[in-house]
């Protein structure tokens, strides 16, 4: 006895999809989406491949694909597949990772990275579904959609002076050395579709002996976006999309590759690799040794860029780091060098991090005026605020906050140079903290400054910072 | 499943509630045995059903139904 039916490839019920409708897919009457995910559950199950397979879903109709198979999935950003899924078989190489897109998703905002996963042979599938439009946000012209074809956006049919010409993705990534197989196929008349399943396991059979990087274009119907009944839609497909879209095999190495050679494995984040990494960091900074820190820190730094403000930042995280605590890091500034906004993130904690967003500091350092109107408001109650009283006009508020003000760059420019007055705010932020013992920083400083002719200047800095903050109290 | 179906001559079955009409298996069957229901599905489609006689098991409408659930197709 044989029987078609749903394969086990698929969920029971498609508990994850929203509405009462959880049998039935998201899909329109006649979508071809469906298709290639009877075809590509089917091949899971038939494979053995289920348990082990990552489904990355694209942006597009097939946005929700992890609503229906029942394997690890992934949603990637927009044209981001196919780099998804790089990263995943990378880190997971028994994994069996299918790059699900569609034509607006691989072929216009994922060009990229789409050539690129091919060119590196990446041992994935890609199973792209070309239907010649943008389903999803209405019908408009992609760039598969063919000459005199018509579409939101090309309403009186694309032109090749104006829009160009349909990508031929098959072609394309064809000329490249390093893919495996290449093939497109149709859900046309049943021939086409009985083709194209044996595609899909094709690909899945050339990834899963580790043979290398497959590439499966199915042209699709778009009824919908096409504004044709589901019958007529697939003859059209027939006789208009296959002229441009021609069916074949464009490449198959898959018999004169050997059987895994295609596997790579990439362990840079495999924990002990990051940890060695870490150490190697840690001992540029000198022996490290244990500080106990009484209460963690959650740091913004702002100013202008050119302030030093990023740097700021890095060294008190060194500080943190040899002294045996958790410490992050998140820059964020403008494409200026110089003069742009700047700012910067500095978690220092006894225990592990979960983000490196500072959101409520309970330390905030201003050194131009935006960025005390920015980000007064947001300093936890009883949070230090240090103002670089040089630069800063307006003064925090004192009752909700500690302000310390501090003319750092007026004393910078004492010590030398304007430019070291970021060090001048790190001595008043250990000062008025009290994080650190004075020494320890100092110590660590001494290891962080990478030019040595400096190293004076800034223990000079950072020790007049601190004193300003101590005497003031 | 059509009460006169015996479980030792194939038959095609589709679940009224799951098809949306297409007609996608109408067009595919070599034995033009579905035919499509004058009565709305609870999604308000008319959905396809299996005429009762004379399906061959081939599948072809299975795979021409994008559908995962609304096809099933038994081939003793």
């Amino acid at each position: 006895m044989k029987t078609f039916e749903k394969s086990a490839g698929f969920f029971p019920t498609f508990e994850r999809k929203t509405g009462p409708a959880k049998d039935a897919t998201h899909y329109c009457p006649g979508c071809g989406h469906g298709n290639v995910h009877k075809m590509i559950a089917e091949a899971m199950d038939d494979l053995g491949l289920t348990s082990r397979t990552v489904f990355v879903s694209p942006v597009g109709c097939s946005v929700f694909g992890y609503y229906y198979f029942n394997c690890g999935n992934f949603q990637a950003a927009h044209g981001r597949a196919a780099a998804v899924a790089t990263a995943v078989k990378r880190t997971n190489p028994d994994s069996i990772v299918i790059s699900y897109q569609g034509d607006g998703d691989l072929a216009a905002i994922g060009t990229a990275e789409t050539i690129h996963a091919a060119n590196r042979g990446e041992n994935i599938c890609v199973f792209f579904v070309n239907n010649a439009i943008y389903g999803m946000t209405g019908g408009q012209m992609a760039p598969t959609t063919m000459i005199g074809q018509r579409s939101t956006t090309t309403p009186q049919g694309r032109l090749e002076m104006m829009h160009g010409n349909p990508i031929r993705m098959c072609e394309m990534l064809a000329t490249l050395p390093a893919p495996t197989y290449i093939e497109r196929v149709a859900i046309g008349d049943s021939k086409h579709i009985m083709k194209a399943r044996k595609a899909i396991r094709k690909a899945l059979t050339v990834q899963a002996e580790g043979r290398g990087y497959s590439f499966v274009e199915i042209v699709s119907a778009c009824p919908t976006g096409w504004k044709m009944d589901p019958v007529h839609a697939r003859d059209w497909l027939i006789e208009e999309m296959l002229k441009v879209f021609p069916l074949g095999v464009y490449k198959d190495e898959s018999d004169t590759r050997d059987e895994g050679s295609w596997n790579r494995r990439c362990d840079a984040f495999a924990p002990a690799r990051v940890n060695e990494y870490l150490d190697r960091l840690k001992s540029t900074l000198g022996e490290s040794q244990p500080v106990l820190l009484e209460r963690d820190l959650h740091c913004k730094f702002a100013g202008f860029g050119g302030q030093g403000i990023l740097t700021l930042g890095l060294l008190l995280s060194q500080i943190g780091m040899r002294a045996g605590q958790h410490v992050s890091w998140f820059p964020a500034y403008g494409p200026e060098m110089r003069g742009g906004t700047a700012n910067c993130s500095v978690n220092v904690c006894s225990g592990r991090i979960g983000t490196p967003l500072v959101d409520n500091p309970n330390v905030l350092v201003v050194m131009n005026q935006p960025s005390l109107d920015a980000f007064a408001d947001q300093v936890a109650d009883g949070g230090v605020l240090i103002v670089d009283t040089t630069i800063v006009e307006g003064r925090p508020d004192a009752k909700r906050l500690r302000p310390v003000l501090i003319p750092a760059t007026g004393i910078a420019d004492e010590v030398g140079t304007a430019k070291i007055a970021n060090v001048v705010v790190l001595g008043a932020l250990v000062a008025a903290t009290g994080c650190f013992p004075r020494d320890f920083c100092e110590d660590t400083l001494r290891a962080a400054i990478k030019k040595r002719s400096l190293v004076d200047m800034n223990i000079d800095a950072f020790g007049r910072g601190y004193e300003y903050v101590k005497n003031a109290k | 499943m059509p009460e006169n179906t015996a479980l030792d001559v194939p038959f095609m079955e589709v679940n009224g509630e799951l098809c949306k009409g297409c007609q996608l298996c109408l067009a595919v069957c070599p034995k033009s045995v579905i035919a499509i229901s004058e009565k709305l599905n609870s999604a308000s489609y008319h959905p396809a059903f299996y005429t009762g006689a004379d399906c061959t098991g081939c599948g072809l409408c299975f795979y021409a139904c994008p559908e995962p659930g609304a096809i099933r197709v038994f081939k003793p």
